[in-house]
């Protein structure tokens, strides 16, 4: 059997006596689209951090690609090909677009901390900025300042930067929070072309994004998943029902 | 909501250290008004020159500092370190080469670059450790720290005297001798220049923009692959080799090092010029540091207040000009072209006579109270502004405090037609 792309063994996160993540168990496969539902409350962000290092666990593991990384940070995780989005929009905001774009590839690249280059002059840089540019549609944008730029634009942005560096593995929190109903559609459209061939991991409220994205759903509660399968069988578990969607307005 | 914050964390549109890039000719530009500037009337005695040569110090100062608070987002309390330390080094060496050490003067701003990457790679390894308001901290540690230690090392530091050496006594290069301060001047804007040279492309670098990735969201860039206090101690310890290049130009200049080349005066006054210039861009620094090296000299010689006179500059460039001189050229820039800039010009003209009368009656007691509290032995009689004044006189006082009132009242009801001239300008110059 090949390596999961991401593999997570009994993973616990206590905030001093408080659990949050209760010993967390999955397995997503590389070119899985993955998502994670449940209530407000659930550990579904503290899950996130914990993966992308910007949280250790307690207790347990956390492998990519068969590599350990439970309590790496976030740098050294990125490196090995994992990026994330984050729900509230984080962004370079005096920088333009192009620069935001153009800082996320230079690592993935290869200069690293390089301080005898001149950036302007690195033309694989500026094809990978300029192509994840019009993968997310932002190339008339591209010399704007990113803080100035309106709530949709920031969110493809904040979709851009963790996509240019051409990850393997990518986590999108809440990718569409915040959005119209026209502007969820078009987002769940650009996600499903940039994750094209990759293995993605989102949160998300909206059932209808999950249900037109993922390949399989994990449902979180209270820091336990109390199901993973497809998204037709989700839809009729009783104990999902019962702890989740039967609550839920959704 | 998201949308709004960051927003608010933004800079007006402007203020982005962008990817624009002054060009060759620009630099060719600025070596051309190098060369001229000491042989242009009123600059070309030893004063000018002398004025030349410390703006020239102050500029390559500033701009290291700029590396670390306009583009890496680091505020600093303690920057003078870097230039006093490499000013140190270098009188060490300008000391070994008049016993004999056959090393051209020219190059001793070398050592002073080395001195300050060394010290700058020393306690930045601490400093940098972490960012915001802690990192500020530990700089004015630091830097109090050093200052100490300048005075406990007299082997090192030379003690309260400082360090002196020459600068003739040496072997002279391409007949450069050091003998006047037109030589000194030029050794300076060279290597001024290439300082600054050097600075610009070190933002170019990836390095550099990861430094503004770092400056506006840390968060952020760690998650993009980069560690970003591995960033930071990069950041620092450029900042310090240009520091302590500038203060190897000092040590050439003055022949003499002594504790104040490390002070938190130093530290502070590079930080107001940094900000009064505009942090937000390249050249913001350069003019901050000829605005106060000028004010320094000239200011000093006519009132012992000056330091009172630089603070209140200071607080007024904050609350009414916070992206600093090189803000407002730029915006005005922007709207010079229009034809609603006459109008703007003349509303500036209208509000500068109330101002002026404020600024005036401000002078005027600061003055009076200076002279009574702190300099009574020359008497109550003074000229203040062209006119005879009497400290003594209850009159003196109150015209001078109705001329602050009055026409600050004057000035406030300027400020709808200034306004308004300027929201016609923008909304012309955004039309074209």
């Amino acid at each position: 059997m090949t390596v999961p792309a991401l593999q997570l063994e009994r993973v616990e996160k206590r905030f001093g006596a408080t659990p949050v993540i209760r010993g967390i168990s999955l397995e997503i496969a590389a070119g899985e689209r993955h998502a994670i539902i449940g209530p407000n409350g659930a550990g579904k962000s503290t899950l996130f951090n914990l993966v992308s290092g910007a949280l250790s666990p307690t207790r347990g593991s956390i492998r990519l690609d068969g590599t350990e990384i439970a309590g790496a940070p976030p740098y050294r995780i990125n490196r090995l090909g994992l990026s994330r989005s984050f729900q509230v929009t984080n962004i370079f905001p005096r920088l333009s677009v192009f620069e935001n774009i153009r800082c996320s590839v230079l690592w993935s690249l290869g200069y690293g901390y390089s301080f005898w280059r001149d950036t302007e002059k690195l033309r694989d840089a500026r094809e990978h900025a300029e192509r994840a540019l019009e993968r997310i549609g932002m190339t008339a944008r591209r010399n704007t300042p990113a803080g100035v730029l309106t709530y949709a634009e920031q969110r493809a942005l904040e979709i851009g930067i963790t996509i240019a560096g051409d990850p393997r593995v990518i986590l999108l929190d809440e990718p569409t929070a915040g959005m119209s109903r026209g502007e969820a559609e078009h987002a769940v459209a650009l996600i499903r072309a940039v994750t094209d061939g990759r293995t993605l991991v989102m949160v998300e409220h909206d059932m209808s994004v999950v249900y037109g994205l993922a390949d399989r759903i994990s449902v979180l509660v209270y820091g336990e998943v109390i199901a993973t399968d497809v998204p037709a069988r989700i839809h009729d578990n009783a104990a999902v029902q019962a702890a989740y969607l039967g609550s839920a307005d959704a | 909501m998201s949308e709004s914050a960051v927003a608010a964390r933004a800079p007006p549109a402007a203020g982005a250290v962008s990817g624009r890039t002054p060009g060759a000719w620009l630099w060719l530009g600025a070596a051309g008004v190098l060369l001229v500037l000491p042989h242009v009337p009123g600059l070309d005695s030893d004063y000018g020159r002398s004025l030349l040569t410390q703006m020239g110090i102050a500029a390559v100062f500033a701009l290291s500092f700029n590396i670390l608070f306009g583009q890496t987002g680091l505020l600093s309390f303690g920057h003078a370190v870097y230039f006093g330390l490499g000013a140190y080094a270098a009188i060490h060496l300008m000391r070994a080469i008049n016993h004999g050490l056959p090393v051209p003067i020219v190059l001793v701003p070398l050592a002073g670059a080395a001195g300050g990457l060394l010290s700058g790679m020393l306690f930045g390894s601490v400093t940098t450790k972490k960012a915001g308001t802690i990192f500020a901290l530990i700089t004015l540690g630091v830097g109090e720290l050093v200052y100490a230690a300048t005075f406990m090392l007299p082997g090192i530091f030379g003690g309260e005297e400082g360090l002196t050496a020459s600068r003739t006594r040496a072997p002279p290069l391409f007949g450069l001798a050091f003998a006047s301060q037109l030589e000194v001047y030029y050794a300076t804007a060279l290597w001024s220049l290439a300082a600054a040279m050097l600075i610009h492309a070190f933002m170019r670098t990836p390095v550099g923009r990861i430094c503004n990735a770092v400056r506006d969201n840390p968060e952020r860039a760690e998650f993009v692959g980069y560690n970003t206090r591995r960033v930071r101690f990069i950041a620092f310890a450029a900042a310090g080799l240009f520091a302590g290049l500038a203060g190897g130009l000092s040590a050439i200049n003055y022949e003499i090092v002594a504790a104040d080349a490390v002070s938190a005066q130093r530290s502070g006054t590079v930080l107001i010029m940094a900000y009064i210039g505009g942090a937000a861009h390249f050249v913001g620094p350069v003019l901050g540091a000829i605005t106060i090296t000028w004010l320094q000299s000239s200011l000093s010689g006519y009132t012992s207040a000056w330091l009172l006179y630089l603070g209140l500059f200071f607080i007024v460039v904050n609350l009414y000009a916070p992206s600093g001189l090189a803000g407002l050229l730029l915006m005005h820039g922007r709207v010079a072209r229009t034809r609603a800039f006459g109008a703007l010009v003349g509303a500036y003209a209208v509000a500068l006579v109330p101002a002026a009368v404020m600024a005036a009656g401000a002078i005027a007691l600061i003055e009076m109270s200076y002279r009574v509290a702190t300099q009574p032995e020359l008497g109550t009689k003074m000229r203040l502004l062209w006119t005879a004044v009497d400290a003594a006189s209850a009159w003196s006082w109150t015209i001078a405090g109705l001329a602050l009132v009055a026409g600050f009242a004057a000035f406030r009801a300027t400020w709808p037609l200034v306004a308004g001239a300027w929201e016609r300008a923008n909304a012309e110059a955004a039309g074209q």
